[in-house]
């Protein structure tokens, strides 16, 4: 318990610290990003590294958060709070509606179904012209305020999107050491071993599920008041599959996990500019390697050096 | 306390179990025994939901619970163990039997995620009462160790503990003695009878007679998925029925 909250500080004053030494210039506005997509990595994880249901759909709840706070702001000029919460609810209720039947799927079927959801989803934004602006985008999304204070510079939106972000690092990290967390993790360990001690699996597995839509569509509303302007080929399959990355990569069911991936995947484009137009092939060999030799994602790193440093001292003597 | 009456099961063509009822009494310890491929562990399986029957009923206390799902069994007092023993295998001992607590605590998503203070007690509660049961079945010490790393026995130890957990009014056993050595199955009998002392009614399939024998107090034989013979051991074991489905028939 106590660890656990040193850890959190330590991690909360990183985030504090970090934007310092950037002055407000380009990488400032990348980390916010990567606040964003851990959020979404976080809600990801929850079902995936948790529940151990998995999801291909997610960029639609971020999009239908983005989308949804967006024309409700421009077209309708309601309050960006308001509209945030009324969206990030609205999407809640899509998202416990859709769950009961699409989370009664297993393995490849629930990742056929979400994956459905997510394409349905992303077809909307493009044809619903009249209200999303179709392929083109929506421009003119106005920065969040409070009072007369607005979040319109990088360094603003940084401590905005970290300060959601944080927020719900807490909350989910409350949530899986408590009995709700201990129910999930037995529903991912033996479905049905959880259901013989009485633990209702078809409605934790819909619940949580509706959690990380929740969770994803609080990002899309941050990130449509960010970037001010968002078109649908943000929120498409490819979106999904990156988050389902960031999770792996990071480490299935850590919270810490998924900000790690969010980092890495985020920031490693950029850091591979370098190699100019050879950058996606070193990001796949990345990828995969990480993925072969790391199967605990970057939490595990610790761990794995544990195991194999002993083993070359005991060689050695 | 728990009466099945006429269950039948069928897989396709296959017929697994067929015109099977009988009682298990309040307060007492039922074998259920007979030759592999009897149908003893579907016989479970259907008993706690795992799989509705084809035909029959199961009733516990009087009351039909044939189409509740297991966690709604669970909560009315029927639970069981596995044969191969199905723990969760990256969680804690400890967490384990807390899952096992699930029913007696109701803290959801939001109260969980704020940290409400009557969250923060139940868990303490919860927290407590699983560590009295690890020391029930005689496993305190090894708390903190993950359940996938337990040797068959102490794993067999846990998922007692975990299903004693959920105090049960009925605890439904599917081979406890199976992969245990001599001496780890005799602290298993004290430990049933224990259970039974506590009030708990007991039902268990098992291949050990010498078990079966000395701690059940009534014992149905099943043989290629119908029922073969019921009564006391000592009934059983004369049973010239019973030892022609074992033995074979003399030639």
């Amino acid at each position: 318990m106590k660890s656990d909250h040193i850890k959190f500080l330590v991690f909360a004053l990183l985030v504090l610290l970090a934007p310092l030494p950037l002055a407000g210039g380009y990488l400032t506005n990348v980390l916010i990003f990567v606040g964003i997509n851990g959020m979404l990595a976080l809600g990801l994880n929850l079902l995936l590294g948790y529940a151990g249901q998995i999801s291909l759909g997610q960029a639609a709840f971020f999009g239908l958060g983005a989308y949804g706070s967006g024309v409700l702001t421009t077209l309708y000029a309601m309050n960006p709070w308001l509209a945030m919460l009324l969206v990030a609810v609205c999407v809640s209720i899509f998202a416990f509606a859709i769950g009961f039947p699409v989370l009664r799927l297993k393995g490849h079927y629930l990742a056929m179904a979400t994956l459905g959801v997510g394409i349905i989803v992303h077809i909307a934004f493009n044809e619903t012209i009249e209200l999303t602006g179709g392929p083109s985008g929506l421009s003119g999304i106005p920065n969040l305020t409070i009072g007369g204070f607005s979040f319109d510079s990088d360094l603003k939106n940084y401590y905005l999107v970290w300060g959601f972000a944080l927020v719900a690092i807490l909350l989910c990290l409350n949530l899986v050491n408590s009995r709700v967390g201990r129910g999930l993790r037995a529903i991912h360990d033996s479905e049905v071993a959880a259901r013989v001690m009485g633990v209702n699996a078809r409605l934790m597995k819909v619940q949580v599920f509706t959690l990380s839509a929740f969770i994803s569509a609080i990002a899309g509303s941050l990130y449509c008041h960010v970037m001010t302007f968002i078109s649908p080929s943000s929120f498409g399959f490819h979106f999904s599959v990156e988050l389902l990355t960031m999770v792996v990569i990071g480490g299935l069911g850590s919270v810490y996990g998924s900000f790690l991936g969010a980092i890495l995947l985020t920031l490693l484009p950029e850091m591979l500019r370098t190699f100019e137009d050879y950058d996606i092939i070193v990001y796949g060999l990345l990828l995969v390697s990480m993925t072969i030799y790391m199967p605990g994602g970057l939490v595990g790193l610790p761990a794995l050096f544990r195991r194999l440093l002993p083993a070359r001292g005991s060689q050695h003597a | 306390m728990l009466k099945l009456t006429g269950i039948g099961k069928r897989f396709g063509g296959l017929t697994a179990l067929q015109g099977i009822s009988f009682n298990v009494t309040k307060g007492s310890i039922t074998g259920i025994i007979g030759p592999n491929g009897a149908g003893k562990t579907t016989l479970f399986n259907i008993a706690t939901g795992i799989y509705p029957p084809s035909e029959g009923a199961v009733l516990l206390d009087g009351k039909d619970i044939s189409t509740l799902p297991s966690e709604r069994r669970a909560r009315l007092g029927l639970v069981r163990t596995f044969q191969n023993i199905e723990l969760f295998g990256k969680m804690t001992v400890l967490e384990n039997v807390m899952v096992g607590l699930h029913t007696q605590s109701k803290s959801g998503i939001f109260s969980c995620a704020f940290r409400m203070p009557w969250q923060m007690s139940e868990e303490r509660r919860i927290r407590e009462k699983a560590k009295e049961w690890l020391a029930f079945v005689g496993i305190p010490e090894l708390e903190e160790v993950e359940a996938g790393t337990l040797s068959f026995g102490k794993g067999r130890l846990l998922e007692i503990a975990r299903a004693m957990a959920l105090e049960p009014k009925l605890l439904l056993m599917d081979e406890p003695a199976a992969g245990l050595n001599s001496s780890e199955t005799a602290e298993l009998a004290q430990l049933i009878k224990r259970i039974r002392d506590l009030g708990v009614t007991v039902a268990l399939v098992e291949h050990d007679m010498d078990l079966v024998m000395d701690i059940c107090d009534a014992i149905v034989v099943l043989n290629l998925g119908t029922m073969l013979a019921e009564g006391t051991p000592r009934e059983i074991q004369d049973n010239q029925a019973v030892i022609t489905a074992y033995l074979g028939e003399e030639v």
